[in-house]
């Protein structure tokens, strides 16, 4: 319990600081529905002389069109997805990391507490973190539905169904930060890390749709959370969402046996 | 009994030796002594004591139970303090101890305010704020604070003036009184001169002796100086001198063997001054490096 509450506080600044720019990324997005909305068969005129592909790579769908109000949420959650992806990345290759690279190593690990626990209290803290900053994501996201709606419909089912993708998605993040953390020597810088596989992951989701290719759609998890889907079927994308599953599971088994097992270095 | 017991504990980092065969036991009580040179495998083998790194062959027991099966267990009793101190550097020295504490199960807050004063260290600086002597006062404490039977202090003295230095001894020897068994590594020989009792040497981390420091002392070498006019060293050419030098009237060695010999040697010259003196321990050891 003292690790949990110790890494919490250790976060803290990082959930205010997650938690305020992503709701304010997300109401600056959204702010501007209505004047897109007012004006949609002006827009409507002018997106539909770009190519599909073109517009595929930027997230935007013929099924569900931006001047739509969910399909301006799904739009402004696809980029807001890739800072979501980099926070929580950031929190899986640090977690693990942080006592060798800033050399606290020795102190934590001499003290009568078996890895195990550290690896869960430290696990259970950065999901606690996660958690908190989406729930403040979570209300603004409905406030900011219900405040910029222009007079459109709420889609509340399809939106929790969004949403609560979401969290798998940044365990997605979460647990191959934590793999990849323990797998190399050091880990010396975590933003490195972590901004190279969010946005390593949302080019190759995008170039899958730009292109049409399966494969690279499998490989990403920004294509298995595509925002649009759950708007347009109202269920998370199943079909792909279980790869993500299969290896969120796996990456927490692998961090966890090769942190049991590692040497930890010293100066 | 025997609170740590090496079995043939190797540790290679990839293809390079950490330490081989390492196969000494410590008995409850003492202050054994762990010599060599730095790079010689003095961390790695403590550190495979506390389980942050893995042996690739061979045990350690402490307590006489296998230190990396039941590595949490064992650690309640362990204080550890590694050469190099870094703590969470934007905490409080008084909440670090405390998030220290908090791993053990008796209450710890007189004993970090008694060893907080005998090492005069100030509880409420930011640990960033404080010097690296002081950081390694923080190590102090927080090795100290829940009364271990076995402390392990891997070279802690850098960084400490000599007056801390010797408090630092004191309060060494003050929990070996209060029944805890030390492990001291260092390569300042003479600290360990004045605090152990026996001492293991480790060399390419193999170790190649393990002396009783008071026999050691005893039963080797005599340094012998001599200064008078017309000095014929070549007298000394005998059987146990070794490192026979003349330099302006003074001619000095070490001894080995029945003084007597020596004795009458000396007494056949006509001398200005003569000092026969113990050697230090560095002096002693050096021929394990040489």
């Amino acid at each position: 319990m003292n690790i949990f509450v110790f890494e919490l506080k250790q976060l803290k600044f990082s959930i205010l600081i997650w938690s305020l720019s992503l709701s304010l990324g997300l109401v600056f997005f959204m702010a501007f529905f209505p004047v897109f909305g007012s004006d949609s068969m002006a827009m409507e005129d002018l997106l539909s002389q770009y190519p599909e592909e073109f517009l595929a790579f930027f997230g935007m769908n013929s099924q569900l069109p931006f001047t739509e109000l969910m399909g301006y949420f799904a739009l402004s959650f696809t980029f807001l997805m890739i800072p979501i992806s980099v926070q929580t990345a950031n929190y899986g290759f640090h977690i693990l990391s942080v006592e060798e690279r800033e050399l606290t190593a020795d102190f934590l690990l001499s003290k009568p507490i078996s890895r195990a626990s550290i690896y869960k209290a430290k696990l259970a803290a950065v999901i606690t973190t996660i958690l908190i900053t989406d729930m403040v994501l979570f209300g603004m996201s409905f406030a900011s539905l219900y405040l910029f709606s222009n007079g459109a419909n709420v889609n509340v089912t399809g939106t929790w169904v969004f949403l609560a993708s979401i969290i798998l998605f940044q365990l997605f993040f979460l647990s191959v930060g934590m793999m990849i953390s323990v797998y190399v020597k050091k880990v010396s810088s975590v933003l490195a890390y972590s901004m190279s596989l969010g946005f390593g992951f949302y080019i190759v989701s995008s170039l899958g749709m730009m292109i049409s290719s399966d494969v690279l759609k499998i490989l990403s998890p920004f294509s298995h959370f595509d925002p649009t889907y759950p708007f347009i079927h109202e269920s998370m994308n199943v079909s792909r969402i279980w790869i993500s599953i299969v290896v969120i599971v796996l990456s927490f088994v692998t961090s966890y046996v090769l942190y049991l097992r590692r040497n930890v270095k010293s100066l | 009994m025997k609170v740590i017991e090496f079995q043939k504990l190797t540790k290679y980092y990839g293809d390079v030796l950490g330490c081989k065969e390492i196969d000494f036991s410590v008995n409850k009580g003492e202050i054994f002594g762990f010599i060599g040179p730095n790079g010689a495998g003095k961390s790695t083998t403590i550190r495979t004591m506390l389980s942050l790194i893995y042996p690739t062959s061979g045990t350690v027991l402490i307590f006489g139970k296998d230190a990396i099966k039941h590595g949490p267990d064992i650690r309640k009793n362990i204080g550890y303090l590694p050469s190099e101190v870094f703590y969470y550097d934007k905490m409080k020295v008084i909440d670090l101890l405390e998030y220290s504490a908090s791993f053990y199960e008796e209450d710890c807050t007189k004993r970090i305010q008694t060893l907080a004063e005998t090492m005069e260290l100030d509880l409420n600086r930011k640990i960033q704020d404080l010097s690296y002597g002081n950081k390694k006062k923080v190590g102090i404490v927080q090795g100290l604070l829940h009364s271990p039977d076995l402390i392990i202090l891997d070279e802690p003295t850098s960084g400490l003036d000599p007056l801390m230095q010797q408090k630092f001894f004191q309060l060494i020897k003050e929990e070996n009184k209060r029944g805890a068994t030390v492990l001291f590594s260092s390569h300042i020989l003479s600290e360990v001169q004045q605090l152990c009792d026996r001492v293991a040497i480790i060399k390419d981390g193999e170790i190649i002796d393990i002396q009783d420091i008071k026999t050691l002392k005893e039963d080797t070498y005599k340094k012998i100086t001599i200064k008078g006019e017309g000095l014929n060293h070549g007298k000394f050419k005998m059987d146990g001198v070794s490192e026979l030098q003349e330099q302006d009237g003074e001619v000095s060695f070490f001894f080995k063997g029945d003084v007597n010999q020596i004795i009458k040697v000396i007494s056949s010259l006509t001398l200005r001054d003569l000092v026969i003196e113990e050697p230090t321990l560095e002096e002693i050891f050096m021929h394990y490096y040489e």
